[in-house]
């Protein structure tokens, strides 16, 4: 379990002030001028050697990804994007640290964006988040009025704007290129890659897009080492990270732990346990809405780490962990998921435009069992055909929670469509 | 170059391109809906998926991905194929399949690739999308429950026609293609998102359920709607032109045309002339056409050639201005004009009165000046060539005239004459951004020309033009832009006065003065016939325009697509139209018609074949030896030393959609006017 002293959210609960004297309380800004004297190759190696990965979903190793930021000027200027568009269902991680403890973010920007050499930060932020964005702003109207962002930043030199953008409440608009289309006042459809955002991002400029959890949590590692945080988790993953764990546990909560802890000592410790007890568990999706879902059987033993649940065939996403319990319909569950992935998609591409619709109408018919066997075979084909087709990995994620569903809980399914069957036969 | 292996076979491509172009080249078909070469890629159709590798276990769109040396890609694996069947699958799940009521039938892209491509069945069980038609205005027609999303008609209004009206609202399945307020397209091109849609989604409203295009006999031609020449396909179905469609051509139109090329078409049915007509007692009798030219030759007979004039008209092809020229030179007339509206081009300096940068040479420009011109009216595309430019970056434009919305920013300059001398006198700023550029350039439109100090404007743009480095080794930045199809030809055919010879206003003064007793109206009817009511006038052309009705003799000739003609445009290139369906009635090729007449006149032409004519073109300018093809003018003096008065300079063109006398006969082109042009004078501000 993560010793107190290794936290990085020291106020996710809000128990302590969120403005600017209560996060000096807590250690922020501190040092910051000396950290930035260091110069930028040393921010970007500490972080590479601290293992960091992105918080986001993806987990790609956020040192390298800042690296490929250009290192001379380019006569443009350079962004980073703060991604605060929180819209994975399951996940309110990034929320509570935007509410509780906005300095984090606002002084992880001007670090990240010294260490890329980006002239400004874009933090765009979900529009259902109102308070959260009143926070944020009032935290980077006290940075500036401080001197420690704005012109000469923290007495260093450095000039360094923040802006907050407050999005309207598309999921799509938290893919990193859907978001950059949408800050530019586009309808927010994912571009294509390549060209990467590093190359040619917002305006047209180099551009990096982190995760809220992944800048707050650099100015932490750049005070205390990279060595420290590689030092916690296990190898390749690690560090701290927030689990968002909701559903059905007694205690819903978020939670900083250390990655690789193991999921069902994150439930009990945490989270008060589940509903009914260990034994009353049904399933989990480790990682926010998008990823496949686990049975309890691989709850029992799986860590909750990016490579660990990769084995499992599911991921840690955004690490907001759903809990069922064994009163929940799955089916249903999975079904609304396909539902929102229907909502969501942008309808760019065709077969994420087309098939997240196809797929939750065969979703809804086999909540009921009003289906045939073969039809589950064709829905598995569907989602493949789906999967990796698109521009952005909304395909993917509309694909997954059913193919995890189909893996793991076929038998349910066909046991519906079979009683079905037989109640209309009966009626008959 | 890159080497890449594509479906086990070598290629060298050159780097930068699309792994698509490279399988394009390597001549393997890539099926596509959003690509398109002249938009931007979009990359969301998914058809063209390809197995890539080096790269991720997954198909990549090939029309998004630069080729890389040692790429291995496979365009016929299992996983194309599932891929590519799949995708097609998606697209017809919500598709209406009616192909037997949709007029895209039979040339649509959907409707192939899924032959092509496709699975062959569908296993979709659900009720399918319905989509609101929308409404586009009086040229495209809406079925939008058809459209697949490729945005191709978003991305050519937004980047190739400069006019962001077009775009997606909604999501997901809901997502749809129209114009958020619903309005017609504001653009010259609007036409072309037709022929980009590559489904039954848009299709064109005049021609709807006219036709299937297996019927219909394909001519590829020169369009006369204005003066660029534009390359297009005429089909015809028996005796009637059903639809006029682009042909690629890059260096003229590359693969649009304007509305009015593309709809006028259905002027060529109304009031034409279709039997030679003879004024009896006052009124206009049709007649045969021994009697018309009896009638001519009785009114000739022993008149003196200085009392003879004869005016071309704006769509005039070269064969039947030769034959003129050569019938008035045995009349012995030096009266003879070709410049309807006064414009003061110099017929003797073929470099004067032509588009010398030409119409591709606009993209190697990186600075231009429009002087007393709308090109966005006068030219539609070679407006869309200047806004391609633009887009590339490092191009100013400056504007003296007409202050209108362009489609691209300008500097505005001034209205007229004022400015242009001090651009002339290089006191004007923007000569130095003249003097600055690599390839700079001028564009002289005919409202700067069609003025009485029009000789003065013409040699303040040759002073601006020698001045600032417009005219040096491999570059001729000066450029008159023509509004109409028929005046190069004209001019390079000499068809201006002789020796003592009047020009237009000197034969309409004439005729008033009872100098000029009787006038030639070669297809004429853009001049105050007013003034020719004292005149024996003789109107040869195909529609029963303002010339015709104050005309004692009628001879009814061919409209362009009824003759294999000779056409020059803007930029002197000499183009060959063919006939794409037989000229009504009695009426006949207008250079026959001449050449019978001749005969009666006893005054019998040396020519009886269309290849005679065309030898006698090229003896009279080499121009015309050479087809297609253009060859730089020599650099001379021209135009009339003095300051230009200082008058706004006014376009020509009013109304876009009616400017000669096919277009003022069409239907589509009237329904155009009233919704496009009229309705936009009409709006107070308070009416939204």
């Amino acid at each position: 379990m993560l010793k107190d002293s290794d936290r990085i959210f020291t106020n996710l609960y809000g128990m302590d002030g969120w403005r600017l004297e209560g996060a000096r309380r807590r250690g922020d800004w501190d040092g910051t001028k000396e950290i930035m004297a260091k110069g930028r190759d040393w921010i970007v190696e500490e972080v590479k050697s601290s293992g960091l990965r992105g918080r986001g979903g993806a987990g790609f190793p956020s040192g390298l990804k800042w690296s490929f930021m250009p290192k001379e000027p380019t006569g443009r200027p350079h962004y980073l994007v703060v991604n605060a568009d929180e819209g994975e269902p399951g996940t309110c991680k990034d929320r509570d640290m935007m509410r509780n403890d906005p300095h984090k973010l606002v002084e992880g920007c001007l670090l990240a964006g010294f260490g890329m050499g980006a002239d400004a930060a874009y933090i765009y932020i979900r529009g259902e988040f109102y308070r959260e964005a009143e926070n944020l702003q009032f935290a980077i109207g006290e940075a500036y009025e401080a001197g420690l962002i704005g012109k000469n930043a923290c007495g260093s030199g450095y000039d360094f704007d923040i802006y907050v953008h407050r999005g309207a409440g598309a999921y799509i608009c938290g893919e990193e290129m859907a978001l950059i289309e949408s800050l530019e006042g586009k309808k927010g459809m994912p571009r294509l890659k390549p060209p990467f955002p590093a190359a040619m991002g917002l305006y047209g400029c180099p551009t990096t897009v982190n995760n809220v959890e992944t800048i707050a949590v650099a100015p932490t590692i750049l005070r205390r080492g990279g060595s420290w945080f590689s030092s916690l988790g296990r190898e390749n993953n690690t560090g701290t990270k927030v689990f968002c764990i909701s559903g059905h546990v007694n205690n819903p909560c978020n939670v900083e732990e250390e990655m690789g802890i193991p999921l069902k000592e994150l439930i009990e410790k945490h989270a008060g346990g589940v509903i009914g007890g260990w034994d009353n568990l049904k399933a989990v999706i480790p990682g926010g809405s998008s990823v496949p879902i686990l049975p309890k059987s691989t709850c029992d033993t799986v860590l909750m780490d990016f490579d660990s649940l990769k084995e499992v065939r599911s991921g840690l996403g955004t690490a907001a962990v759903i809990v069922m319990n064994k009163s929940t319909d799955v089916v249903a569950a999975i079904a609304r998921l396909s539902k929102f992935y229907k909502h969501e998609s942008c309808g760019q591409c065709t077969p994420c435009r087309e098939g997240t619709g196809w797929m939750w109408r065969v979703m809804e018919r086999l909540v009921i069992g009003d289906a045939e066997i073969d039809e589950i075979d064709t829905l598995l084909d569907v989602a493949s055909q789906v999967e990796g087709h698109t521009i952005c990995a909304l395909g993917d994620a509309a694909a997954w929670p059913i193919q995890g569903l189909v893996r793991h809980f076929r038998d349910e399914i066909e046991d519906r469509i079979n009683t079905r069957k037989q109640s209309t036969v009966a009626a008959a | 170059m890159a080497k890449l292996t594509i479906d086990d076979v070598e290629i060298d491509v050159p780097d930068g391109i699309t792994v698509l172009q490279a399988c394009e080249l390597a001549g393997v078909e890539i099926p596509r809906f959003c690509y398109h070469e002249r938009l931007s890629v979009a990359g969301n159709c998914r058809m063209c998926l390809v197995e890539v590798a080096p790269g991720p276990p997954k198909p990549a769109a090939s029309c998004a991905l630069p080729v890389g040396d040692g790429m291995t890609v496979k365009t016929n694996s299992p996983m194309v194929k599932k891929a590519r069947e799949g995708v097609m699958e998606f697209l017809l799940i919500n598709h209406p399949l009616d192909c037997p009521i949709c007029d895209q039938g039979g040339e649509c892209d959907l409707q192939d690739q899924a032959m092509a491509f496709g699975g062959g069945n569908s296993r979709y069980d659900e009720n399918k999308r319905a989509v609101r038609d929308k409404e586009l205005g009086p040229l495209v027609k809406t079925q939008m429950t058809r459209c697949i999303h490729c945005t191709r008609c978003i991305r050519f209004a937004t980047e190739v026609a400069g006019v962001e009206e077009l775009g997606a609202t909604g999501r997901g399945e809901t997502m749809e293609v129209g114009t958020y307020v619903e309005k017609a397209l504001t653009s010259e091109l609007s036409a072309n998102i037709i022929d980009l849609c590559p489904v039954g989604a848009l299709t064109s409203k005049p021609y709807a359920f006219v036709a299937r295009p297996w019927e219909l006999t394909k001519t590829e031609t020169i369009d006369v709607m204005d003066a660029v020449g534009s390359n297009i396909r005429v089909d015809a179905r028996g005796s009637e032109v059903l639809r006029v469609l682009p042909v690629i051509n890059e260096d003229i139109n590359e693969e649009w045309i304007s509305d009015k090329t593309r709809y006028a078409c259905d002027g060529l049915k109304r009031q034409r002339l279709d039997t030679p007509y003879v004024r009896r007692n006052g009124s206009l009798e049709a007649a045969s056409w021994d009697e018309a030219f009896a009638a001519i030759a009785d009114n000739l007979k022993r008149k003196d050639g200085s009392k003879v004039a004869a005016i071309a008209g704006d769509l005039v092809d070269c064969e039947s201005v030769m034959a003129l020229t050569d019938l008035m030179e045995g009349l012995d007339s030096p009266h003879t004009d070709c410049r309807q509206d006064g414009a003061k081009l110099d017929a003797t300096v073929r470099s004067s009165y032509i588009f010398n940068s030409t119409i591709a040479g606009i993209e190697e420009a990186d600075a231009c000046l429009l002087i007393g011109t709308n090109p966005r009216v006068e030219a539609a595309l070679v407006n869309a060539r200047i806004r391609k430019r633009w887009l590339r970056g490092g191009f100013s434009v400056g504007v003296v005239g007409p202050n209108s919305d362009l489609t691209y920013p300008y500097d505005y300059l001034g209205a007229g004459g004022q400015t242009l001398n001090e651009l002339a006198d290089g006191s004007h700023k923007f000569c130095e951004t003249l003097k600055n550029a690599e390839r700079p350039m001028v564009i002289l439109g005919q409202g700067a020309l069609a003025r009485a100090d029009g000789a003065k404007v013409l040699s303040a743009a040759r002073k601006i033009a020698e001045n600032c480095g417009l005219v040096v080794d491999g570059w001729n930045g000066f450029n008159v832009l023509h509004t109409v199809a028929g005046r190069v030809g004209a001019l390079d055919i000499g068809f201006v006065p002789g020796p003592d010879g009047r020009d237009v206003a000197g034969i309409l003064d004439g005729v008033e003065a009872g100098d000029i007793e009787t006038v030639y109206l070669l297809g004429a009817d853009e001049i105050d016939t007013r003034k020719l009511e004292k005149a024996f006038v003789i109107y040869q052309g195909h529609h029963g325009d303002v010339g015709a009705h104050c005309a004692e003799v009628i001879l009814p000739g061919a409209a362009y697509t009824e003759k294999n003609a000779t056409y020059v445009n803007t930029e002197g290139r000499v183009q060959r139209a063919w006939r794409a369906v037989f000229p009504p009635g009695e009426a006949r090729e207008d250079w026959t018609i001449i050449r019978a007449l001749s005969g009666v006149l006893d005054k019998t032409l040396r020519y009886d074949d269309l290849a005679g004519v065309r030898r006698r073109m090229a003896l009279q300018n080499a121009v015309f030896e050479i087809v297609g093809e253009l060859r730089p003018s020599d650099w001379d003096k021209f135009g009339e030393l003095g300051t230009a008065d200082g008058d706004a300079f006014v376009s020509p063109v009013s109304n876009f959609y009616m400017t000669d006398t096919i277009s003022r006969a069409s239907e589509t082109m009237a329904a155009c006017t009233k919704s496009l042009v009229q309705s936009v004078e009409e709006k107070t501000g308070t009416n939204g």
